[in-house]
């Protein structure tokens, strides 16, 4: 009785201490995709929403998500208009905002169908020949690791595929169904993806980083530019909560490298 | 590039020693204008479409010529030109449109959200008649490569035509401004936008799209202009079927010269994200019933991922404009490394070249060359530099082939220096002129070259990349921006007047003996068309990047048009407010533009100008 007693006061206490927390600071707006599984959707699920929404809480601010299309233009329309404070997941060192410290590590993986037996090692693997390999689309070009298969002489083998949307998972069903036999996408939406369905294999790319192209990535979040303040809190927060991150990655099957020592490159 | 390199040197002392008399008066700097070469004046011998004193399409005739026959303000009276009205579009971006000027009316298209307004020209001030909204997609804006820019609408029969930015053919009433029909063409959720002015010809609404960087596949349709059913859509990658290619097809050139060569020049399936859009202008010939547009660069921009020609990019198609047939094509970029779209206007001329009298095309292209190709056959009779150039040494005349320097092919991940022309092009968008009286053609254009130096990280829905880092510089020279009096028969420039930025405007010639443009830093001038001295100028509110027009008012007086504006690719530095601390803004342009935020900013206004 006394102890039930003690734990509801305990609970009040710490609900006061976040309403006092909201009335001094403003809510953390988040800008994410309405339609970018597995990283943002507008129900709140994707991963990236989640993070976002933890680290927000973690600084004492109520997560805001303001929904816009991560699409071409996205920070020149948006971002810098100053629709949000923050962007979740962009890549380390990015140069058209501010990054934190990386909370995930990825790679791009080669997926192909388990039955199929390629187990690719890397680029140069001899069971790459004669295989139709997906790419995904970004911006002007197929997604970087067209250029070591390019290298290994794969060039007439590749065949490009949408990442938008509804669209951005049409590459792996086409492992699937047979329309091509490798793609090279982007850990996170292979590995969700993968999980969900019987006889798909992922493994991660080699090398990492192939004549100065990367294929693995630390993920931040970007503030703007001149925001030093909120990329410190944000950074706080990351060292926090990254056990929490580490989890919510690994429910959503998030291929994850070691974040290297230090973080900021 | 040997004709003009060496007489740089005493080019720019000559500039040097005639600065301190022309910048007396302003604080912003004259360049004068400067011999460029041996061509000469030619009166042109052939007859070109009559002219009301209308401006009815942005291109001013079907052979693109953007000369206008009044000659009320010429060299010796345009000194006392002055503004006679303004009108603020409303829009702080790129306007490249012409103002379209039909029965005693002005119509003009802005940037996104493409508001069409009408001006009443036979009232004083030229009040608002009325004005059509269409609306577009705010998502439409951020698809747009660079900045939101709309090159202008159309009158035909009654009926005004333009594109809207995500994705339709809109057709008015040119008297009361209600909408006749819309037709959806464009998808924006592929990255596909419109920002061309349309054509009208025999009936039909010739209209292509834009977003070739992105992975669409370019095309080319033709709407019924009473009811916008598209009666046919070429293709410009993918089967012969889909890019309307039948027995009349009957290229000059071998490598032009196959089956599916829109299938076959390109990786398994690379043609279904190809590239190849038409955002250009097109030409029309009556006599030969073809119709003329170019198309744009192959996507994805790594070479690397396309080998082959990919056709039909970076080329220009003769087509049957009745039933999209096509009749020629030629290639002036096979297998394009540096973003150099085909779309620069054809202007059709009929001209002696080598002692014959031929039907000719005037193409100054994105790749630095003037092309002089019969139109008739697709043959190429010269293809001559205009432009600095290291990247290719010439054409040859007897394959088509463009000449390429292999140290200058660039490779992701690869330091190479000192490409040009730049991305960009010698000359992007900005359409010349030419000068019945003169013979010859006015090219604004840029003198700029590039490096693409190592790979950044970026990400887009989701997913992290890298990309080359772009960085833009001037030509040797120090001067970006030029406009050239070319001799198209000679095959050489005659005159030219430089400028620090980009000459991103177009030009209108008149048979006044001026030729007219703008600046981006915001000054529209009128140079002597025989001499290229600059005669008189007007500073506007904004830097200038559209395109001029001449018309004869219900007053009987000509009056001259331009809307200011900055904005386009290198304008959307200011436009879009980039941060030109980084060098690579704009996709190169910020080391280059450094300074174009402090001399001038966005807005969106008409000035209208004629003599007291």
């Amino acid at each position: 009785m006394s102890s039930r007693f003690l734990k509801a006061i305990v609970v009040a206490a710490v609900m006061t201490g976040c309403a006092a927390a909201q009335n001094t600071k403003p809510p953390l707006r988040i800008c994410a995709d309405p339609d970018n599984a597995p990283y943002s959707t507008r129900d709140g699920s994707g991963f990236d929403n989640r993070i976002g929404a933890m680290l927000a809480r973690q600084m004492g601010r109520t997560p805001v998500f303001v929904w816009a299309r991560w699409r071409r233009g996205f920070i020149r329309e948006q971002f810098n208009k100053n629709a949000c404070d923050v962007l979740m997941g962009v890549p380390v060192g990015m140069r058209s905002v501010l990054t934190s410290t990386p909370y995930y590590r990825s790679t791009y993986v080669f997926v192909t169908r388990a039955q199929d037996r390629l187990r690719l090692a890397s680029f140069s693997d001899p069971n790459l020949n004669h295989r139709r390999i997906g790419l995904q689309i970004m911006e002007e070009d197929l997604s970087p690791p067209s250029l070591p298969l390019i290298r290994n002489g794969h060039a007439a083998q590749l065949v490009g595929f949408e990442s938008f949307g509804a669209h951005a998972t049409d590459i792996l069903r086409a492992v699937q169904d047979r329309k091509i036999d490798v793609a090279v996408v982007w850990g996170p939406l292979a590995g969700v993806y993968a999980a969900r369905r019987d006889g798909l294999q992922l493994e991660p790319v080699s090398p990492q980083v192939d004549a100065g192209i990367p294929f693995t990535f630390a993920l931040a979040v970007g503030v703007h530019k001149k925001d030093v303040r909120l990329r410190d809190e944000v950074d706080k927060a990351i060292q926090a909560k990254q056990q929490a991150i580490n989890g919510i990655l690994a429910s959503y099957h998030v291929p994850l490298l070691p974040l290297k020592e230090g973080g900021r490159p | 590039m040997e004709t003009i390199k060496p007489k740089l040197a005493v080019l720019l002392l000559a500039a040097t020693v005639l600065l301190p008399g022309g910048c007396r008066k302003q604080t912003q700097q004259v360049y004068s204008p400067q011999p460029a070469g041996t061509g000469s004046i030619h009166p042109y011998s052939g007859t070109l479409e009559p002219d009301d004193g209308q401006w009815l399409r942005a291109t001013k005739d079907y052979a693109n010529t953007r000369y206008s026959t009044l000659d009320q303000i010429n060299e010796n009276n345009v000194p006392q030109l002055k503004l006679a009205w303004t009108f603020s579009t409303g829009t702080a971006h790129g306007q490249e449109a012409a103002p379209i000027v039909a029965n005693n009316t002005m119509y003009i298209v802005t940037p996104w959200p493409n508001t069409l307004f009408a001006l009443d020209l036979t009232k004083p001030g030229a009040p608002l008649k009325w004005k059509y909204e269409p609306h577009p997609s705010p998502a439409a804006k951020g698809e747009a490569c660079c900045d939101w820019v709309n090159r202008g609408a159309v009158f035909d029969n009654g009926r005004i035509f333009f594109n809207t930015l995500d994705g339709y053919t809109v057709a008015v009433d040119a008297n009361d401004g209600h909408q006749v029909w819309k037709t959806h063409l464009a998808d924006i959720t592929k990255g596909e936008t419109i920002t061309m002015a349309p054509t009208v010809v025999h009936g039909k609404v010739m209209v292509g799209d834009s977003g070739g960087e992105f992975g669409v596949r370019g095309w080319l349709a033709a709407l019924d202009a009473g009811t916008g059913k598209v009666l046919w859509q070429a293709y410009n990658t993918g089967p012969d079927k889909d890019v309307l290619i039948g027995p009349r097809f009957k290229p000059f050139y071998k490598s032009d010269q196959g089956v599916d060569l829109g299938v076959k020049t390109w990786p398994p399936d690379a043609w279904k994200i190809g590239g190849g859009t038409v955002w250009g202008f097109v030409a029309y010939d009556p006599a030969l019933n073809l119709i003329y547009y170019g198309t744009a660069n192959p996507g994805p921009w790594n070479p690397e991922v396309r080998p082959g020609d990919n056709k039909w990019t970076s080329g220009v198609w003769a087509r049957d404009p009745d039933t999209g047939e096509a009749v020629w094509f030629y290639q002036m970029s096979p297998h394009d490394l540096y973003d150099w779209d085909g779309v620069n206007e054809d202007i059709l001329l009929d001209l002696p070249i080598n002692g014959q009298q031929r039907k000719v095309m005037i193409r100054p292209d994105r790749n630095g060359y003037v092309y002089v190709i019969d139109r008739a056959t697709g043959q190429v009779l010269s293809a001559n530099p205009y432009a600095y150039i290291t990247a290719t040494n010439g054409v040859d005349l007897n394959t088509g082939e463009l000449k390429r320097i292999a140290d200058k092919a660039t490779k992701t991940g690869q330091e190479v220096r000192n490409i040009c022309p730049i991305a960009a092009g010698a000359k992007d968008w900005q359409p010349s002129s030419f000068s019945q009286r003169t013979g010859l053609v006015y090219i604004p254009h840029q003198q700029m070259c590039m490096d693409v130096e190592g790979v950044e990280a970026n990400y887009i829905a989701g997913t992290p990349y890298v990309g080359a880092i772009d960085r833009y510089y001037s030509a040797p020279g120090g001067n970006m921006g030029e406009l050239l009096a070319w001799d198209p028969i000679g095959g050489k420039p005659v005159w030219k007047i430089t400028d620090k930025y980009p000459i991103w405007s177009g030009t209108v010639a008149t048979a006044g003996d001026l030729v007219f443009f703008g600046t981006m830093d915001g000054w529209f001038k009128a140079a002597d068309a025989k001499t290229g001295k600059i005669l008189w100028q007007f500073k506007t509110g904004s830097g200038i990047i559209g395109q001029p027009v001449s018309y004869k008012g219900p007053d009987g007086k000509q009056y001259i048009a331009i809307l200011s504006g900055i904005g386009g690719w290198p304008g959307s530095i200011v436009a879009a407010n980039l941060d030109t601390r980084d060098d690579t803004a704009g996709n190169g342009w910020g080391s280059a533009l450094r300074d174009l935020k402090s001399v001038t900013a966005a807005g969106g206004t008409l000035y209208v100008f004629s003599l007291p």
